[in-house]
């Protein structure tokens, strides 16, 4: 048989209760099974999480960082999406 | 007394000396992330063995503490499965050793948490998350490795044979298992036997592996009659305690 | 029209540098900041996993359980620091089964000094202090790193790392406050690491030819000579704290810099070390390379079990 390699997986953390999953690296795995217990052993040996997500690489879809412009710079011309675009007169508290 | 002595030093030379096997991983393992695995539960291992031997020295009276016990015994005097002190061998041996274990291991500590010991209990709630964890994994290995490639069904079933004979012992029962057993310490290994064969059969059965028909079966780690290996494991442990005695480390 | 075009990407590349905006996987890069990544991160991580074996050899021998569960914790940290800068190596489209195959071949380097013996229970404590101390030196400026994947596996390598030169000088410490046997052991461990743990620093900079386009790159941010001196300065007073003489006769503290000045590097002894002439070189890489080839049936059958368990659900 030919040397072949375990798949990557992309691991994602819940590092507490009400928090996100957050990205933390990648490891390999032949199973899902088996990359959830690698996770656990190499990404949470000081109590990191609570909760681990893995996913295939190959099945991660990212977006294209030359696209980067038309992608996110449209909404920085749309101030008025944020409180402080908007005046409110003194003496107004908590809105 | 002496029995609650005896009976710890059992329980935490398993740990011990399984412990000290599985450490000999680490650097070799087959893969970085399996490595890791090994360590994590070696070290659940020694952490075991750490209060248990606390425990035991406290029971024996003498001022002694765990490390005395672990490191200045002579071999007759561990109480060690001789399951847990056989070589490593390949990774499918280490696992197959590994599995049988964590298959007895994990009844007998659902079973110590109801100990009459309030100490025994509280060690097997604890021990028995790592426990559960540890069973999780070497089962899963063993059906990959049985349920893998030609090769690895072979070399699997071969480390089956070899350490099957060394199962039985798991429930060994004398003088002390009985004293224990009917003060309500120690739990019923004939229960613990049950909870094991029902593991062990279903395990077995996806991996698709036999259990061997030489049914010929070892014991003598709990009264101290060892294999040849411990007095190795032994030597490497003990190498510091006894070339400069009465130390600080 | 096209050169034009990647010398405006390089123009820009430089741009983010310099103004400090990380690096990601996915962003033009220069080939030969690729390479030159490629390069460092994974010799990194080869240093760091087979930088397992030298305390992997005491592990068994520890003298007491403590220090064993210590131990073995930490040189579990190395091979999950390992993990950490392999992942950060496959981002850059590197594969790392390629990577270890060229460490494994003596292509690729890892530090030298884990091609040094562990003669003693001693050497434990010198190498948490001084192999772990030079490499928290090397390492910190790395957690500013241009390169997001390589900068954020440093970050958590550093947060780990603090307890590992921590339990090494508690060894230390503890030997040098004890019998005299312990103690002369303690210093013959010094001796032996002292230099070593200077080499580690790399080259002088006059002869370094990585550094200047590293620094430009901002993957380096300090000099070898500068980290070195630093470590130098760090460590000097810890040895006389507890005791310990620094092995170098030409030691001494200069009041106008403020630094201490240091005896000469024996830098044959390096680049013999480095070209796999040192005296356990062959022993690590053969470790390795045992480890890797006695576990191909393992990782090929645990392929094959997840390939026939997919075949069965989908059936």
């Amino acid at each position: 048989m030919a040397n072949r390699e375990w798949p990557l997986w992309e691991v994602f953390i819940r590092s507490k209760q009400g928090l996100n999953h957050k990205h933390v690296g990648s490891l390999r795995a032949a199973d899902a099974e088996m990359a959830i217990e690698n996770a656990r052993d190499v990404y949470t040996r000081r109590s990191e999480g609570v909760s681990i997500w893995v996913v295939e690489s190959k099945n991660l879809f990212a977006s294209d960082p030359s696209e980067a412009d038309a992608l996110f710079e449209p909404a920085d011309s749309k101030v008025y999406r944020h409180p402080t675009f908007y005046d409110v007169p003194d003496g107004i508290e908590h809105m | 007394m002496e029995h609650l002595f005896e009976y710890v030093l059992r329980i935490g030379d398993d740990s011990l000396i399984l412990g000290q096997r599985l450490a000999e991983w680490c650097g070799h393992g087959p893969i970085l992330e399996e490595d890791i695995a090994m360590t994590n539960i070696s070290l659940d291992l020694i952490g075991q063995a750490t209060t248990l031997l606390e425990y035991a020295a406290k029971i024996e009276g003498k001022g002694k503490n765990a490390d005395q016990l672990a490191f200045l015994r002579f071999d007759k005097d561990y109480r060690n499965l001789l399951l847990v002190e056989q070589p490593n061998g390949d990774f499918g041996m280490t696992m197959m050793r590994q599995f049988f274990f964590d298959a007895f291991r994990k009844p007998f500590f659902e079973a110590l948490q109801h100990s009459k010991d309030e100490q025994l209990s509280a060690i097997a709630e604890k021990s028995l998350k790592e426990t559960r964890y540890h069973l999780k994994h070497s089962s899963e290995w063993v059906i990959r490795l049985g349920d893998g490639t030609e090769e690895s069904h072979q070399r699997i079933q071969e480390s089956l044979d070899a350490l099957y004979r060394y199962t039985d012992e798991l429930f060994y029962s004398d003088e002390v298992q009985k004293a224990m057993e009917s003060a309500g310490i120690a739990p019923k290994m004939d229960d613990v036997r049950t909870e094991w064969n029902k593991t062990v059969d279903y395990v077995l059965n996806e991996a698709t592996l036999k259990i061997p028909d030489n049914q010929w079966k070892f014991e003598g780690g709990r009264r101290g009659m060892h294999s040849e290996h411990l007095g190795y494991i032994l030597a490497d442990m003990q190498y510091m305690q006894r070339a400069y005695p009465g130390l600080e480390w | 029209m096209k050169e034009v075009n990647i010398s405006e990407l390089e123009r820009r590349f430089q741009e983010k540098i310099d103004n400090d905006i990380r690096i990601e996987p996915k962003d033009w890069m220069p080939d030969e900041y690729r390479k030159t990544l490629i390069r460092q991160i994974s010799q990194h991580a080869h240093s760091e996993v087979v930088g397992m074996l030298p305390e992997g050899n005491w592990i068994t021998r520890a003298p007491n359980l403590r220090r064993k569960a210590v131990l073995l914790a930490k040189v579990q940290d190395e091979a999950g620091h390992g993990l950490y800068l392999y992942s950060a190596v496959e981002t850059l489209g590197a594969d790392r089964e390629q990577t270890i195959d060229d460490l494994h071949s003596g292509k690729a380097k890892y530090s030298s000094i884990f091609n040094y013996p562990t003669l003693t229970w001693a050497d434990m404590g010198a190498i948490g202090w001084l192999v772990d101390g030079a490499a928290i030196m090397n390492q910190v400026p790395l957690c500013r790193c241009s390169y997001g994947p390589y900068a954020r596996a440093m970050v958590r390598v550093c947060k780990e790392e603090s307890f590992h030169q921590r339990q090494g000088f508690e060894i230390m410490t503890t030997l040098a406050k004890g019998s005299p046997e312990q103690k002369a052991m303690a210093q013959d461990a010094l001796n032996r690491f002292w230099w070593p743990a200077l080499m580690m620093f790399g080259p002088n900079d006059a002869d370094s030819k990585h550094t200047q386009q590293s620094m430009d790159w901002r993957i380096k941010r300090h000099t070898n000579d500068e980290l070195r001196q630093m470590f130098v300065d760090a460590t000097v007073p810890q040895a006389e704290l507890i005791g310990l003489t620094v092995p170098d006769p030409d030691l001494k503290w200069n009041e106008e810099t403020g630094h201490y000045e240091f005896g000469a590097i024996n830098w044959d002894e390096f680049w013999e070390v480095v070209k796999g002439n040192g005296p356990c070189n062959k022993d690590r890489i053969d470790t390795r390379r045992k480890a890797k080839e006695e576990g191909l049936w393992v990782r090929e059958a645990a392929m094959a079990h997840a390939e026939k368990r997919a075949k069965r659900k989908s059936a």
